[in-house]
């Protein structure tokens, strides 16, 4: 923690309250202080920093050190409305400064132009209510360079024939190329495909204190002890402690957003560490609390005004819930490719981005990519080929084999917006603090299920032609879990068909915004995180105009 | 790799503390033969070398606490498994290791391996036996340089072929090691800037 922090009275009336320190809230903050406001940055986890990001895979994974905590945090899941939710961890994501952005992958691809008008391109989907955005890629490419050059993105522009335009390079070069990458690069091209580098949110050279990465080989699901992965706590959030501005609250957790008589946000209430219950006051509000924890604050801020949850007159709040639909095959080579080395990925293909739903027979596209992102334990648990002895001479052996010899292929794709695929209220479970649980609602879309499938057939020729020794597949199923968490307050014209508008305001509360992984329309193929990103740049823009305006109040 | 497994299991022995935190000497020793069946000594270090036991006894007073009850009711289970299929063995430790095999195979419930990757392992309830066996996997394969006792002197990481250092530099493996740099895609040559 910087010491130029100020420490603002919770009955002082800063100009922002930003719910939420994670990919979205880190950048929104940094926009609104650089920029002269006041602002308070209400984080439910803790401040974390470098010499707490540990390789204890225990800690980190298993006790939940950086993540939502299954004990404290329950969820519910169930498939279809009509049924009861049973009790199980339905989202991980990132509870500390710096939320998800802290331990994700880092895959950083933008949206393309298909992303964002799929439904005036392909017309209806029968079961999903797919929809335009109300703003274009065009809007967004600026954002998605600010992306690149303020926070940090390396790799190789137009390498991709399927790239859309751009109005920059990036910063600096790609990461280099691990063994599984040169693979895959290979056999791609033998099928005639377009592999190139990944774009990925890790520096591959150093900027002012953070280090360029240092391949440690533990990068998903955990933190980077030298900074190298540009997560809003190494980036957006320093950036805005240093206006001397911001004050970021740890240990934080809203659960309420009160309103005025004239319908205008007040501020939030919280849970202090002490688990005390806090107000603090704001002009204006703006949840980038993820695409469940923000719905789930406007419902858990029911009120006279809006009985079923806040800004939620379309009873849209929560609704069309989105993953990416995910598959993976695995390959085993001859040869050591020591994979475990280095950060998660680095070669990726969009050949199969916009495919034609008349001649596969179901609607979406995605990309693969070539991964390594298991650590030890994670890898004798469960990253063994099917059939594998589970203790013995043979586990031991094929550990010894398999470890540096394994790459995967995973493929990432569409999920369409179902409206019954949702994050809602438990009625019967509540979490530590008392409370209701998050129930999620999910059933892929068939659509997603078949994509996913054939993606990994795709996947599945490429092993072969990269020569795999040994290859299976996992096929896509229906999802219970995720940590990519979409479209559930999303942004539309229509007040009554979406939750806020394109300058992220809410259709019913003038001063309070929404962004993060909620305000997405489509979920894109896969890696949100920088279109979240772009779209907070962008609502920092929008939320300053307005504010300077004076169009905040009621 | 002799030598290395030799060096390991001596260091193990006089690395090790005289006191258990959670154990009796007597479960310790049963632990430890079981861990030295999971992962057996070969001629790389095994379970015992990493010192596995310790760090299950260790894990058992901190965070698998909740585990307790598992291993005060499964190890006398595992007794009597013992004296069921060999009634003349007293005692785990003191079967030979085909019948040690036996007996675990008894236990064992799940029918094959390699599962879909579990991103968050170890959840849940699960049987004595499979209890035991991700803790024996843990002890081997976590962090040596964390607070856990595992892993002892790398040995686990030494097997799977982890290099100890926690920074690298390419080249990482056999197939980057004489990669020709980039080479455009066709079509692109003429946009790519780096």
């Amino acid at each position: 923690m910087t010491p130029d922090q100020p420490k603002y009275k919770t009955t002082d009336e800063v100009d922002f309250v930003v719910i939420g320190s994670g990919a979205a809230g880190g950048i929104i903050a940094k926009e609104l202080s650089e920029n002269g406001y006041r602002v308070v940055v209400l984080e439910q986890g803790p401040y974390l920093t470098e010499k707490d990001f540990i390789h204890d895979e225990i800690k980190v994974l298993n006790q939940d050190l950086l993540t939502n905590h299954p004990d404290l945090q329950p969820n519910t899941f169930r498939k279809t409305p009509d049924e009861k939710a049973r009790r199980q961890r339905a989202v991980a994501y990132g509870r500390l400064v710096g939320g998800t952005s802290t331990h994700f992958t880092a895959n950083f691809w933008r949206f393309h132009e298909i992303d964002f008008h799929e439904r005036s391109k392909v017309g209806d989907v029968p079961g999903a209510a797919l929809a335009d955005w109300p703003i274009t890629y065009t809007d967004l490419e600026p954002y998605y360079t600010k992306v690149e050059w303020e926070i940090g993105v390396s790799g190789l522009a137009n390498a991709s024939p399927f790239d859309p335009p751009r109005s920059k390079p990036y910063p600096m070069p790609p990461l280099p190329v691990k063994s599984g990458g040169v693979i895959f690069e290979r056999a791609a091209r033998k099928l005639g495909w377009n592999p190139f580098p990944a774009p990925m949110a890790i520096l591959s050279q150093p900027r002012p204190g953070r280090s360029a990465c240092i391949n440690c080989g533990f990068c998903l699901g955990f933190a980077c002890e030298v900074g190298a992965k540009s997560s809003s706590l190494a980036t957006a959030i320093r950036m805005a402690e240093k206006t001397g501005r911001c004050e970021i609250r740890p240990n934080s957790y809203v659960h309420r957003i009160e309103l005025d008589a004239n319908g205008r946000a007040t501020g939030a209430v919280y849970f202090d560490e002490k688990r005390n219950a806090q107000r603090q006051k704001a002009k204006a509000v703006v949840v980038c609390a993820n695409g469940a924890e923000t719905p789930r604050l406007l419902l858990l801020s029911a009120n006279n005004q809006f009985p079923d949850g806040l800004a939620n007159s379309s009873g849209m709040v929560g609704k069309h819930l989105m993953f990416n639909s995910g598959a993976l095959s695995v390959g085993v080579f001859e040869h050591p490719l020591n994979d475990y080395k280095g950060f998660a990925v680095s070669r990726i293909l969009h050949d199969f981005y916009e495919l034609d739903p008349d001649k596969v027979g179901f609607h979406g596209g995605g990309g693969l990519d070539a991964r390594f992102d298991q650590t030890p334990i994670n890898f004798a648990l469960g990253g063994l080929p099917p059939g594998t002895p589970r203790w013995g001479k043979g586990f031991k052996d094929a550990l010894s084999h398999n470890f540096t010899r394994t790459v995967e292929i995973f493929c990432h794709g569409t999920s369409l917006p179902v409206e019954n695929n949702s994050f809602s209220l438990d009625p019967d479970v509540k979490d530590a603090w008392g409370l209701p649980a998050l129930r999620m609602t999910y059933k892929d879309h068939p659509d997603d299920v078949k994509l996913g499938n054939w993606l990994n057939l795709r996947a599945a020729e490429l092993l072969q032609a990269a020569g795999a020794e040994k290859q299976w597949s996992y096929p896509a199923g229906e999802q219970e879990f995720s940590v990519h968490l979409l479209g559930t307050c999303r942004m539309g014209k229509d007040r009554k068909t979406s939750v806020i508008n394109s300058d992220h305001q809410t259709h019913d509360v003038k001063n309070l915004f929404l962004c993060d992984g909620s305000s997405l329309v489509t979920s894109g193929r896969g890696q949100p995180t920088m279109t979240i990103e772009a779209l907070a740049f962008r609502a920092g823009d929008r939320i300053r105009a307005l504010a300077k305006r004076g169009d905040l109040s009621a | 790799m002799l030598a290395a497994a030799t060096h390991a299991h001596q260091a193990a022995q006089s690395a090790s503390p005289a006191k258990f935190e959670f154990f009796s000497a007597e479960q310790a020793a049963e632990v430890d033969a079981v861990s030295a069946r999971i992962l057996p000594t070969t001629d790389t270090p095994g379970a015992r070398e990493a010192g596995v036991v310790f760090f299950i006894d260790r894990a058992l007073v901190t965070f698998a606490k909740d585990n307790q009850k598992v291993y005060s009711e499964g190890l006398p289970a595992l007794h009597a498994r013992v004296r069921e299929l060999f009634p003349t063995i007293d005692k785990f430790s003191a079967a030979t290791p085909e019948q040690q095999d036996q007996i675990l195979e008894s236990l064992d419930e799940e029918s094959s391996g390699g599962g879909r990757r579990p991103f968050r392992p170890g959840r849940g309830e699960q049987s004595f036996f499979e209890t035991l066996r991700v803790h024996i996997v843990m002890g081997f394969l976590i962090d040596p340089e964390s607070d856990k006792r595992g892993n002892r002197g790398g040995a686990g990481w030494m097997v799977i072929g982890r290099e100890k250092e926690h920074m690298f530099q390419p080249p990482f493996g056999y197939y980057d090691k004489d990669y020709p740099g980039w080479q455009p895609n066709p079509g692109t040559a003429d946009k790519t800037k780096s």
